[in-house]
């Protein structure tokens, strides 16, 4: 007899429309004159390009990374193109210059622009392939002091905020991706919160790849002041193509004396078909800075990319510094997820909890890779890792990989690991109870999440729920 | 009409043959129950009304309400008004008792064309049903069956019954395990759900269960057939005898 649990065919990726629309790409390839098109695209200033030629030309002398549990072919980075943007882009003044296709993708995406119908309470930065289309809220916000703009725009707007700011904690040297970011990043968005002000709300950015055969590379940099405090989301998708995307972004958070930045992902690239084709590479550095008493949560629900290659970073620098990471990664079809955090302790009595759950359903494989490092100085630091993986059928794979580094005696430092199987006798009970198998398996996998989601905000603990339903609907027959 | 009639069933788990020619019928109103020792196939008997892919029909039919049992699904089978308290009530981490039973109870709803109830409507609905089993609303934001002692679970079983109000449950062995104090609890539990529309099948080992539960009929099932049917006064003389006189007349037949 056949066992209940087994794979059938994924259900449809709905975010996977491509928008006609007129675009100006920059020539396929990657070379000095590439990096000096985008920046004179961009209309930047010297030292920003001086600043990506040098991560530039240090990109050339190092080597992608193979230590990630993933396979995939040689990527070929001068097949690609490194730009592309919407035609007829002009400085907008507001909202209602943007061009209604572009408003049309995001209200088909489910995010309206338009304030009126926007989500009460959170601000959104649309960016579309390489340029930001348009940010909500900008008035309200610049009442509070807090900016919220494209990075393109806090460039030209607040050079020197960038300046002291972009690539203080992850250098542009810093590994193979987040030097190639370095060196072609188009756009992102840009926050800073100033000295004790609380964001009045919730900050997010949608990101959208749509341009085919190009990579997307944003940048985002989020500086919260002295005793400062901001919640930020960001959600991704793009559309069904055979070809492999790369997405290498940077994400840079800075948190100073007392401040506080919460950085949410919900993360839905296009994840290739049921045979491996296509689909998002998603290789992407994040790490914050956090200064004495100051905290930085990551939570990120990774459900689509092909390959995912992401470690959300603490440094913790200060005193009494707070880190937190908080995962759910899906794998399933063919997708191979690597990803965990570095939680980093400089300070004394920093804390960093580690919260970390792997869904493998299909034939996918899924690893959680973290690093807690204790550096001698941190006395009293403490560290909680909790990490659980969640197998779905017999043909997926679930691993996992600390590194665990202590080089001070009085710290605490725990890791508790656990995998499951989702039970025949589990959904064999919810079925009995009345729910079909979709049901039970979205039941049974959302109470795994619990501990994730409820740090999710309000508004997105749904969807996120919603989202990790679909990604696993068909993952059992 | 039979609410449930089972004919000539014979079903094997990994192609070893479990039960070997079961027949059985059992009206609406009616408690009967299912004795015998270990290994002698009652608790697959339950596992197989309740549609537990780990078991293959290979004979014999069963029809439920008119209905062809074995061409359900297991939801199906519950969404039809069957309903099996397991012998070992699996743990779901992280899923509140209130949304779990909320969610069973929904889909059996919808199944039956009724309107789903909102959490607070449903809330309303388990206060009544909590006083079944004497608890208190708290168990409801507790996950299910996690970390619950054996006497809870159980306990959780006759809630959930109470509240899906099944035609036909089925208690697989929901004595075992249980202190005196939660036989009496659980045991009341069920008796506030008989009526004239319902039947319960109780699946046991011993007679102590049934002298709370009272039966109509008590059928003793040996190497995978009834090997007698009687009335309650049946449990009383296996207590006394023990089941081998039966299993080695089963023997000799």
């Amino acid at each position: 007899m056949s066992s209940s649990v087994e794979h059938l065919v994924s259900r449809e990726y709905k975010y996977g429309f491509v928008t006609d629309i007129e675009q100006e790409t920059a020539a396929v390839g990657l070379s000095e004159d590439t990096v000096r098109f985008i920046s004179a695209k961009k209309e930047e200033p010297e030292w920003l390009l001086e600043w990506r030629l040098k991560a530039y030309r240090r990109w050339l002398e190092m080597t992608e990374p193979h230590w990630p549990n993933v396979n995939y072919p040689p990527i070929d980075y001068q097949g690609s193109t490194y730009y592309a943007a919407p035609k007829n882009q002009k400085p907008l003044g507001s909202l209602d210059e943007v061009d209604p296709k572009l408003l049309e993708t995001y209200e088909k995406l489910g995010i309206p622009l338009s304030e009126q119908k926007m989500l009460a309470g959170v601000a959104v930065d649309a960016i579309f392939d390489s340029v930001s289309v348009g940010t909500t809220f900008k008035a309200t916000l610049a009442k509070a002091g807090v900016i919220f703009c494209s990075f393109g725009e806090a460039v030209k707007e607040h050079p020197d905020l960038v300046r002291q700011y972009l690539g203080s904690v992850v250098p542009a040297n810093d590994n193979f991706f987040a030097a190639l970011n370095s060196a072609v990043f188009s756009d992102g968005s840009f926050v800073f919160i100033p000295k004790g002000v609380r964001c009045p709300m919730e900050l997010s950015t949608y990101f959208r790849i749509n341009a085919a055969n190009s990579g997307q590379f944003e940048r985002t940099l989020i500086i919260a002041e002295e005793g400062a405090s901001v919640s930020y989301l960001e959600g991704c998708t793009a559309p069904k193509r055979d070809e492999n995307q790369l997405h290498a972004a940077v994400v840079e958070l800075v948190a100073l004396d007392g401040a506080s930045i919460k950085y949410s992902t919900v993360q839905n690239w296009y994840a290739g078909d049921e045979n491996g084709v296509g689909g998002i590479y998603n290789f992407v550095t994040k790490r914050g800075k956090a200064m004495r008493d100051a905290k930085i949560s990551w939570t990120q629900v990774e459900t689509g990319s092909s390959i995912t290659w992401k470690y959300p970073s603490v440094i913790l620098q200060g005193d009494n510094a707070v880190g937190e990471f908080y995962s759910v990664a899906v794998a399933n079809g063919r997708q191979q997820a690597d990803t965990g955090t570095k939680m980093i302790h400089l300070g004394r009595n920093t804390r960093s909890t580690i919260i970390s759950k792997g869904i493998s359903a299909g034939e996918g494989q899924n690893s959680y890779r973290g690093q807690v490092k204790i550096m001698p100085g941190a006395e009293g630091a403490r560290n909680y890792t909790q990490c659980d993986s969640m197998l779905i059928g017999n043909r997926c794979g679930a691993h996992t990989f600390p590194y665990i580094d202590v080089r001070n005696a009085s710290s605490d430092v725990e890791h508790e690991a656990s995998t499951s199987k989702i039970g025949e006798d589990q959904i064999f009970y919810c079925k009995q109870r009345g729910l079909n198998t979709e049901n039970a398996i979205s039941v049974i996998v959302n109470g795994f999440c619990k501990e994730v989601f409820r740090e999710l905000p309000m508004e997105f603990a749904v969807e996120a729920q919603k989202l990790l339903g679909v990604s696993l609907e068909g993952s059992v027959g | 009409m039979a609410l449930l009639h089972i004919d000539n069933l014979h079903a094997a788990a990994d192609e070893k043959p479990i039960l070997n020619g079961i027949s059985l019928t059992v009206n609406a109103g009616e408690v009967h129950a299912i004795m015998g020792p270990n290994g002698s196939g009652k608790s697959t008997l339950a596992q197989v009304l309740a549609g537990h892919e780990a078991y293959d029909v290979t004979a014999g039919s069963i029809s439920f309400a008119g209905e062809d049992l074995l061409d359900m699904e297991a939801e199906e089978r519950a969404w039809a008004g069957l309903f099996l308290a397991f012998q070992y009530p699996v743990e779901i981490p992280g899923v509140s008792n209130a949304y779990f039973l909320r969610q069973g109870y929904n889909e059996i709803r919808k199944a039956r064309g009724l309107d789903e109830l909102d959490p607070i409507d449903f809330y309303d609905l388990l206060e009544e049903k909590l006083k079944v089993v004497e608890w208190g609303p708290e168990i409801m934001e507790r996950a299910v069956n996690f970390g619950f002692s054996g006497g809870e679970k159980k306990r959780n079983e006759i809630l959930q019954m109470a509240v899906l109000e099944p035609k036909l449950a089925i208690l697989d062995e929901t004595d075992s395990g249980l202190d005196i104090d939660a036989l009496r609890i659980v045991a009341n539990g069920v008796n506030t759900l008989r009526g004239p529309e319902k039947a319960i099948i109780v699946v046991t080992h011993y007679q102590r269960l049934l002298n709370y539960i009272v039966p109509d009929f008590v059928h003793v099932i040996a190497g995978g057939r009834i090997v007698r049917s009687g009335g309650k006064e049946l449990a009383l003389e296996l207590e006394e005898k023990g089941y081998e006189w039966l299993t080695s007349e089963a023997a000799v037949a």
